[in-house]
């Protein structure tokens, strides 16, 4: 009689979270019906697509370029240090641009980027929503998913992959820094073996996984504004939210498509 | 025998457990002052998204012009929007954009006016609800909370729309600031000679521009009359609210 009220104790504890688990992910679901088929459909509005490259893009530069060049550096010291005991120093170039262009720079420009327009998403859009504004927009017969959501989810679809392409090349620039700077190696001979490597399907894979991860950000950023509640405190859950979120959501994605074009 | 504006039937909407509304019936005819008053919590801001489409209610009818609004099927939600304004509580201008774009954004974005006559347009109305127009281009944080009331009346009457909504309009207002505002709410639907809504719990502002009062108490619509016949009354609930005392049949929940 004890034992089966434990057990229904437990369970019981087990199944509420899960319950609100299933309805979280329904509710993103539906969200991300919503927000696709919006973005699919006109009316567009180009001007705040073309502020949201701006805000994502531009002002991300000097962020993502930090970010990667020291990536790049710290991945050259580190392959040259690890592969000189089996005399395999020559590596060092192709290491980089590996790392770089396949994982470094699609990543970690993702994570920087979840941080700075992830959380200003739902920041922006959780405000709007606490104080009316999102309400005073469908009163206004605007679409808050055309006008917010579409225009954001875009501008991460398509900034991300320019500013990982950036990203690649300031941090095999890095690696190179190092290789001659300070391990020595001839400068020809380090860019000859960039080259040689150079291979489209790392560069393209690190692009699919940048368009997948800008996508991600605004979704997050967008769905937790979306959805906040209550007041500054509310705002501040759904930031926390977007970033935590995204980030995670980006390093699993990270993984399956890296299964999808590398495993063998 | 005046044409109704707005009908609504049985309305009922829940969330979760806690009933809101349970059964409100009302008729808004057209071209009269409404007003709904009832305590904090008594379901004024839901009935009002209700009928806008903010919400979805659970159960019974709305009609505007005729038009069942709650049947998604045989209606056009932009189309209900156009002939609709709404002056929220905090106004909720849009702070991403300056006074005069938040006035004409719905000339801006739906009736797709050129920028030039869409400024001209935002000042006029700017004008006529007591803005000078060098606040065109200045931006929502930029203004006291007066100002941003008068704004969000500009941008609720800038389409001439045939029903317009007033939630708490004199909230967090002083006293004169509430008296100019109920004037130029009097003034504007009077102008326009358009269906007004507005829910307050201010018996000032009742006064000031109700044709017709009605209070809602435990999700239910429970008296209704002239401003003339709410002050006469014998109702105790009205009464109660209308003198403002702690004694009587309404319980505030602490």
């Amino acid at each position: 009689m004890m034992l089966s009220k434990q057990i229904e104790n437990f369970l019981r504890a087990l199944g509420k979270p899960l319950v609100a688990f299933l309805m979280s992910l329904g509710k993103l679901s539906v969200f991300i019906v919503r927000a696709v088929y919006h973005a699919l459909t006109p009316p567009i509005y180009f001007k705040n697509f073309i502020k949201q490259v701006l805000e994502m893009g531009f002002y991300s530069v000097p962020v993502v370029g930090l970010t990667t060049i020291f990536a790049g550096m710290v991945i050259a010291l580190q392959t040259y240090s690890g592969f000189s005991k089996y005399g395999a120093e020559s590596a060092v170039a192709n290491v980089v641009l590996i790392s770089v262009t396949r994982e470094l720079a699609p990543v970690l420009s993702a994570l920087m980027v979840a941080g700075r327009i992830g959380a200003a998403m739902a920041a922006e859009i959780g405000t709007m929503k606490v104080t009316e504004q999102l309400d005073a927009l469908v009163t206004l017969s605007t679409n808050p998913f055309k006008y917010l959501f579409a225009p954001r989810l875009w501008a991460g679809l398509c900034v991300l992959p320019l500013l990982v392409l950036f990203g690649d090349v300031i941090g095999v620039f890095g690696g190179y820094v190092v290789g001659v700077y300070k391990l020595g190696f001839n400068p020809a001979n380090y860019i000859n073996s960039t080259i040689e490597n150079l291979e489209a399907i790392g560069i393209i894979s690190g692009l699919i996984k940048a368009a997948v991860f800008g996508f991600i950000i605004s979704l997050m950023g967008c769905y937790n504004g979306y959805k906040s509640k209550g007041g500054a405190q509310g705002v501040g859950q759904a930031t926390t939210n977007a970033v935590v979120s995204a980030s995670i959501l980006v390093l699993i994605f990270n993984y399956l498509i890296t299964e999808i074009f590398f495993a063998k | 025998m005046s044409d109704i504006k707005i009908s609504i039937r049985d309305l009922k909407k829940s969330f979760g457990r806690k009933t809101v509304l349970n059964g409100v019936d009302l008729d808004i005819e057209q071209g009269e002052s409404f007003v709904v008053i009832g305590g904090s919590g008594a379901g004024k801001s839901v009935l009002i998204k209700c009928i806008q489409g903010l919400l979805t209610p659970d159960s019974g009818s709305i009609q505007i012009d005729g038009v069942e609004t709650t049947d998604n099927s045989n209606f056009n939600q932009k189309d209900m929007h156009a002939k609709m304004g709404m002056l929220f509580q905090g106004g909720a201008l849009f702070d991403s954009l300056s006074v005069w774009e938040n006035v004409a954004f719905a000339l801006l974005e739906n009736q797709k006016t050129p920028r030039d006559l869409a400024k001209v347009e935002a000042i006029r109305v700017l004008r006529q609800v007591g803005l000078a127009p060098d606040v065109a281009d200045l931006y929502p944080s930029e203004l006291s909370g007066g100002m941003q009331k008068r704004v969000g009346l500009a941008r609720a009457i800038i389409t001439k729309p045939e029903i317009i909504f007033f939630d708490e309009p004199t909230t967090g207002l002083d006293p004169i600031m509430a008296d100019v505002i109920n004037d130029l709410i009097v003034e504007s639907a009077k102008g326009l000679g358009a269906t007004t809504l507005t829910i307050t719990h201010d018996m000032a502002s009742v006064k000031k521009i109700a044709d017709k009062v009605a209070m809602l108490y435990q999700g239910k619509i429970i008296w209704q009359g002239t401003v003339k016949e709410m002050e006469k009354t014998d109702n105790p609930y009205v009464v109660q609210f209308v003198s403002g005392s702690a004694q009587g049949p309404i319980k505030v929940e602490v």
